[in-house]
């Protein structure tokens, strides 16, 4: 049986846990075997994960997990890996994942490849392609235990859905009293906006702009087709933006469909977060910048006149697309 | 309070990355190893500002490596830590990784076992997490703030799209990642004291490894920049809407 972990938040489930259901249900057509995800806290539509290609889910209805708790989860996955005779367990490999599928691995002595890029070559062993060197490389990993663990890279994989629905069972786990020694005091949460590491659309911005007051401009333009904010590092260091939307090699790293960059000159440790972005777009005033070296579009000019206009340009695009 | 803190080299952050043997081992040839940027420095300095404060009593730090990573850890001692231990061996497995420091851990009893978010090179972020699952013990990642009072941390720490405040009783093991505290260098009287400070080494013990990189690649390059009129910006959007099909 192929395992994925279908992380809800607040009972509902995104984008990339479907996308790491599409991909478990890749490796299941590869090894003849069926698809079994596992759904830990109260949630919504559990048969609807069949859409993406579960065959089973099987649910830990226990209010205990509707908050991430590293031990817990990684005890309820690897109980049912095991009595599901797994061969595979696959994350989404995003914060909640880096805490758990480690975990997993350790109690299933399964070797786990952390940031997957694509499907499993198998006639060689079982070889998994990831990315190393924060994103100037790649390597191709074999693991060698009987049972894997694969946390497939956010946006890496894409998306199928179907009809179909799931079977789904309810299932309870002994925990230990230990088990739930983190206690969440206090949660803040930017609302209603994708998650960097999900995001497909990402507009970002860098010292060029001069200062927190002329954030103005970038937000319209993220606004205008529903892109998430980034920033480089110094514009985080000098608090002109929150820590959380620091890209690069000491940030987040990053791979949506487009990046806008914006005055930010393209170092490589900010390059190392972005550089697997399908398509790179860089505004900046400065021909030399090596951002446009990394860029598959680029527009030389005062950002101050120019992301106004592409704002524009895309008000203009999407009335276009509505009419 | 006796502190443990995880440390791992990495290429300098500017380093041009190239195999060797037919791209299935990374060439080192003239490469600067670093103690892996930021995020060890971030858990080393709280570490080192929680004795200032007389909360810890000892802080250790522990490297799995070969004799090349000494001069990194030494770098660390001479930022402060009363001593290091390296297990000497090299392997890119993180079991393999986790399985030598639990060992070494579970006999000198820390309290608190400090990682980096994430290794720059091999990008796991999993050895912390490996390490808390063979101990036993609770953990959280990508921890920001740090203070501990009474046997109880409390630690934000970084979730998808926000921040959250936990709390959580000792023993645990933590994954630091910026914001934990200012960035400190060594001064000439840490580094002469770094010299003569005990670095044991310790031989492996046996674990297998579940994993191995059987080979590398570099990314495709870009075919070059298509420059856009900065009038025309309708021109850009019909592009990425056509072309890079982004829209
Ligand atoms: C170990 C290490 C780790 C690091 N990690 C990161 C990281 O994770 N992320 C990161 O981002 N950086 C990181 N850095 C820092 C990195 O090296 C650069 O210093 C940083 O990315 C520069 O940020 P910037 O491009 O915003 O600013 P600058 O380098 O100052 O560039 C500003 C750019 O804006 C352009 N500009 C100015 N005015 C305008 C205008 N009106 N219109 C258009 N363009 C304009 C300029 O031409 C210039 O190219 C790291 C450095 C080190 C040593
Ligand atoms: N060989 C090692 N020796 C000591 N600590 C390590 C080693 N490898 C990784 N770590 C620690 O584990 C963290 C995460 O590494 P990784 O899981 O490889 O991304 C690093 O930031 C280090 O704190």
């Amino acid at each position: 049986m192929i395992i994925v972990f279908a992380e809800q938040n607040n009972g509902t489930f995104k984008k990339a846990t479907c996308e790491a259901i599409h991909y478990a249900s890749k490796i299941a057509k590869q090894s003849s075997s069926g698809v079994c995800a596992v759904v830990l806290g109260e949630a919504n539509d559990l048969a609807g994960l069949g859409n993406y290609g579960a065959d089973k889910v099987i649910h830990v209805n226990d209010a205990r997990l509707n908050n991430l708790e590293a031990k817990a989860y990684a005890k309820a996955i690897a109980d049912i890996a095991s009595t599901e005779n797994a061969s595979v367990v696959v994350f989404s490999n995003n914060n909640t994942a880096k805490a758990v599928a480690p975990r997993v691995a350790v109690r299933l002595k399964a070797g786990l490849v952390a940031g997957a890029l694509s499907l499993p070559e198998t006639d060689n062993g079982f070889v998994v392609k990831k990315s190393v060197f924060s994103g100037k490389a790649f390597a191709f990993v074999r693991v060698k235990s009987p049972i894997k663990v694969i946390s497939l890279t956010p946006n890496a994989f894409g998306v199928e859905k179907s009809e179909n629905q799931a079977e789904v069972v309810s299932h309870s786990i002994e925990f230990a009293a230990t088990d739930f020694n983190v206690k969440v005091e206090s949660v803040n949460k930017v609302q209603g906006i994708v998650p960097l590491g999900e995001a497909e659309l990402v507009v970002s911005g860098g010292r060029g702009l001069k200062g927190p007051e002329n954030w103005g401009i970038i937000e319209e333009l993220a606004n205008s087709i529903g892109a998430t904010l980034a920033c480089s590092r110094p514009v985080a260091d000098s608090h002109w933006r929150p820590h959380h939307e620091h890209v690069g090699q000491t940030g987040g790293t990053i791979r949506p469909n487009l990046y806008i960059a914006v005055g930010i000159s393209g170092a490589i440790q900010h390059l190392a977060g972005v550089n697997s972005s399908k398509t790179i777009v860089v505004i900046n005033k400065d021909v030399e910048a090596p951002f446009f070296k990394a860029a598959d579009y680029g527009v030389l000019g005062d950002a101050f006149e120019i992301v106004p206009r592409l704002t524009a340009a895309f008000k203009k695009y999407k009335a276009s697309q509505q009419a | 309070m006796k502190i443990l803190v995880c440390i791992t080299k990495a290429p300098d952050t500017t380093t041009k990355i190239s195999f060797a043997d037919n791209n299935s081992t990374f060439n080192e040839a003239g490469v600067q190893w670093i103690i892996n940027p930021y995020y060890e420095w971030y858990a080393l300095v709280r570490a080192l500002e929680l004795k200032e404060a007389g909360i810890a009593t000892d802080i250790h730090l522990i490297s799995v490596g070969k004799a090349d990573i000494e001069p990194v850890i030494r770098k660390a001692l001479a930022l402060g830590g009363d001593e290091a231990v390296r297990v000497d061996a090299d392997s890119r497995d993180s079991y393999f990784v986790a399985s030598q420091i639990a060992e070494y851990a579970k006999a000198n009893h820390y309290d608190l076992l400090l990682t980096g978010k994430e290794s720059i090179d091999y990008n796991n972020a999993s050895m912390g997490a490996m390490l808390a699952e063979l101990l036993d013990l609770s953990y959280i990642t990508h921890v920001s703030k740090l203070d501990v009072a009474n046997g109880v941390v409390t630690v934000n720490r970084e979730i998808e799209g926000g921040e959250e405040t936990d709390t959580c009783p000792m023993p645990l093991v933590l994954s630091c990642q910026k914001g934990m505290a200012e960035a400190r260098i060594p001064n000439m009287r840490g580094i002469m004291a770094a010299r003569t400070k005990p670095l044991k080494v310790v031989p492996a013990s046996t674990v297998e490894t579940l994993t191995e990189i059987v080979q590398y690649d570099m990314p495709p390059q870009k075919t070059g920049v298509k420059m856009i009129d900065a009038e025309n910006m309708d021109e850009l959007v019909r592009l990425l809407h056509e072309e890079a099909k982004v829209l």
